[in-house]
């Protein structure tokens, strides 16, 4: 039997299609629906209301959280992208051989061998008020007494983000740097230009795609993380998504699917903002 | 199978039948323990039959299921749950478990889902002998046991086998077996803190400004805020474990102000989180857990669960049975709650820190040494060792806060879950992200 060349492509796309809709489409749609219902200590009603949502929007509560997770994303944003540049330029074009590049690159993941809460936690001793670091500048003379701000603080929430996320700004980073072709490169140092400007006008724009992932995926991670923040400010510091647990953990889950969907909203915005500005696909193709 | 609703819809002479039988073989086998006295054909079915119990990492034992399915027959399986989860599981996947092992905070969320089944206290063997503060909401004394917050009588008794109403008094039918109970008060680094500590409001004194945590769990670490706000004086409360919206605002807006001023160090969810606190010198005075402490001292370092005058907030544990329990599941279901109070369990977590809701069934699985120390608060005669025979105490040491009922009988306020919880909630996501 030979299938019309009509329906093959389809036939194609119909697993991946058929596991987005189960997994994705379906639980997705069960959580808008549920930011809709009405809810008390005891159960969660069908209904359509619009309660759930006024009181998220009516409430300060949000906007501070939203506020405090954008500025920890713009913040981990801008120091991920700074380090993960300039590894991947070190990586792509001041290491000669490809068999080193491969090695640094390994070793770039190293950390990454181990989980992420290992990673995390890890900084806690390092951070705390007898840690590693603290004792090491009191023994240098550096300050007299340990620096508290270092650990339970927004400092020690964005060390350990920038630590966990560096690597996702790297490797698409890295990856657009290596298909630069290098004829481009000796053409415009030929044509005068120093080292600064071919980064600006050369480099720059011809990984516009690997920072535009790498973004992607930094920012949808922090928007989305409530862990780090709860372990790393001790508690005293929230995100979004810490509230929308909390609400979880007491039963009350259509408020909490509201802010699910709000947050969706939110980051779909961002990705849609970053992708507008680049042309991924485009840039990846070409 | 004939269809059956949860309960107490099963024919009944089948089990008095089998009750009958088995009290009979029992009586032959005297002196054997517990439960040799099934007749075979019931054993055999038996042996299929398996419960999973779902609670807390310091109540749903691994060693407790191994012994009791020894003990049995059966098997107990048992699985681990951190506080929310456990009400999220208990709550909507109520078919997904046999044995809840919770918090009697927990029953009012619980109750009104019609999660679980009443318990018939004829087919306990132990209730006469369960301590007072539940069966009777006293001490031995006779004095009334504190009512703020959630306490364990109040919710202890249902009206009919399958109601969600609670009775006022005692009745046949039970909405939990109570377990294990402690009372907790504040953790404090006696080495770092250099004086002695007797009020709750200690917790705010500005001497340990950035050195204090409390814990995040907001239905809990609103208590502890609330005994040393009271203690310090700012608010008097008609309930803490029940306020009032104003009541929740005020309290919220003091511990703000706190945290604003740098007072806390950090909240904690986790028990290890406390025990790392306390280790590592970031925090000298926190919110605690009885074991916590142990494991602190267990490190060498030292920490003291300081008895206050206030008095505690205490909570308790049970096992209810899921709705769905029915025939010789739910039988099997009865001997494991006969059995989990004949005293190995109690022995067990009695080297814990925890205490049995039936005493008197421990002692013969604890040492007299060790009933000493631990229930009657004397003075270690040797050596004091945790369940799994690790180093614990010194001779001599004598536990925090004395025995038994010179801890249980300052009981100031209960775990709780408040009626204006929604609000409380939104007030501590606040608080946290202030």
């Amino acid at each position: 039997m030979k299938l019309s060349p009509r329906i093959v492509p389809y036939l194609q796309v119909a697993p991946l299609t058929a596991v987005l809709l189960v997994f994705l489409g379906i639980p997705l749609a069960v959580v808008v629906a549920v930011s809709f219902f009405d809810y008390d200590d005891f159960a969660v009603r069908p209904a359509f209301i619009l309660r759930n949502y006024l009181e998220l929007f009516g409430s300060s509560l949000t906007y501070t959280l939203y506020l405090k997770t954008l500025t920890y994303a713009a913040v981990v944003w801008a120091l991920t992208l700074a380090i993960g540049f300039t590894v991947a330029y070190f990586l792509a074009f001041h290491v000669r051989t490809f068999l080193w590049q491969m090695a640094l690159f390994l070793l770039c993941t190293v950390p990454f061998w181990t989980s992420n809460v290992i990673r995390m936690i890890s900084w806690i001793p390092f951070l705390g008020l007898n840690g590693i670091f603290n004792q090491t500048l009191i023994t240098l003379g550096v300050v007299d007494k340990p620096l508290e701000f270092l650990l339970f603080s927004d400092v020690a929430v964005v060390i350990a983000y920038v630590h966990l996320f560096t690597l996702f700004m790297i490797v698409p980073i890295f990856n657009s740097m290596a298909r630069i072709d290098r004829a481009i490169i000796e053409a415009a140092v030929d044509a005068g230009a120093n080292a600064w400007q071919v980064i600006r006008e050369v480099v720059l724009p011809l990984s516009k795609s690997g920072i535009a992932l790498g973004s992607i995926f930094v920012v949808t991670l922090v928007m989305g993380d409530f862990f780090v923040v709860k372990i790393m400010s001790g508690g005293q510091s929230a995100s979004v998504v810490l509230a929308m647990s909390n609400e979880i953990a007491l039963l009350q889950y259509p408020p909490a699917a509201a802010s699910a969907v709000v947050l969706m909203v939110m980051v779909m915005l961002m990705v849609a903002a970053i992708l507008r500005l680049v042309d991924v696909r485009k840039e990846l193709s070409g | 199978m004939a269809d059956r609703t949860p309960g107490q819809n099963q024919p009944r002479i089948t089990r008095r039948g089998f009750f009958q039988k088995a009290l009979a073989t029992a009586s032959v086998a005297a002196g054997a323990e517990l439960l040799t006295g099934f007749p075979l054909v019931w054993a055999q079915r038996l042996k299929d039959i398996t419960l999973l119990q779902v609670g807390g990492s310091y109540s749903a034992i691994i060693d407790i299921a191994r012994q009791a399915t020894k003990d049995l027959g059966f098997k107990i399986e048992m699985q681990n749950a951190v506080t929310d989860a456990l009400v999220n599981r208990v709550a909507t996947q109520p078919k997904s478990l046999d044995i809840a092992d919770i918090e009697y905070w927990m029953m009012g969320k619980l109750l009104p889902r019609q999660v679980l089944q009443g318990i018939d206290l004829q087919r306990f063997k132990y209730w006469g002998k369960v301590v007072p503060i539940f069966t009777k909401g006293e001490y031995p004394d006779g004095r009334k046991v504190s009512q703020q917050g959630v306490s364990p009588y109040e919710v202890q008794y249902l009206e009919k086998p399958n109601s969600t109403a609670l009775a006022k008094g005692p009745t046949r039918w039970a909405t939990l077996i109570p377990t294990l109970y402690n009372a907790d008060t504040l953790g404090i680094r006696p080495d770092l803190v250099n004086r002695p500590i007797a009020h709750w409001h200690e917790l705010f004194h500005p001497e340990f400004k950035g050195r204090a945590a409390i814990l995040d769990v907001p239905s809990i670490g609103i208590m502890d805020a609330a005994m040393a706000i009271e203690s310090r004086g700012d608010i008097t409360y008609g309930d803490k474990g029940n306020m009032t919206q104003e009541e929740i605002d005020k309290t919220i807006k003091i511990l703000i102000d706190l945290k604003k001023a740098g007072h806390f160090r950090a909240f904690w969810t986790t028990f290890d989180e406390s025990v790392n606190l306390m280790t590592s010198g970031e925090v000298v005075i926190q919110s605690m857990w009885s074991p916590a402490v142990t494991a602190v001292r267990a490190r060498g370092i030292p920490c003291y669960y300081t008895p206050l005058q206030e008095g505690y907030r205490a909570w308790a544990v049970g096992l209810g049975l899921m709705a769905h329990l029915s025939g010789l599941k739910l039988d099997a279901a009865y001997e494991y709650l006969n059995w989990y109070q004949s005293g190995w369990q109690g022995g067990f977590i009695a080297k814990q820190g925890y205490y049995s809701s039936v005493p008197e069934t421990v002692k013969q699985f604890l040492t007299p040494e060790e009933w000493n120390y631990w229930y009657e608060g004397k003075p270690a005669q040797s050596e004091i060792k945790d369940p799994y025979g690790n180093h614990m105490e010194n001779a001599g040491h004598v536990r925090d806060g004395g025995s038994l009922w010179e801890r249980m009988g300052k009981v100031a306020c209960w775990n709780t879950v408040m009626d204006e919880n929604r609000h409380m909630v939104r007030k501590w996501n606040e608080f946290v992200a202030a």
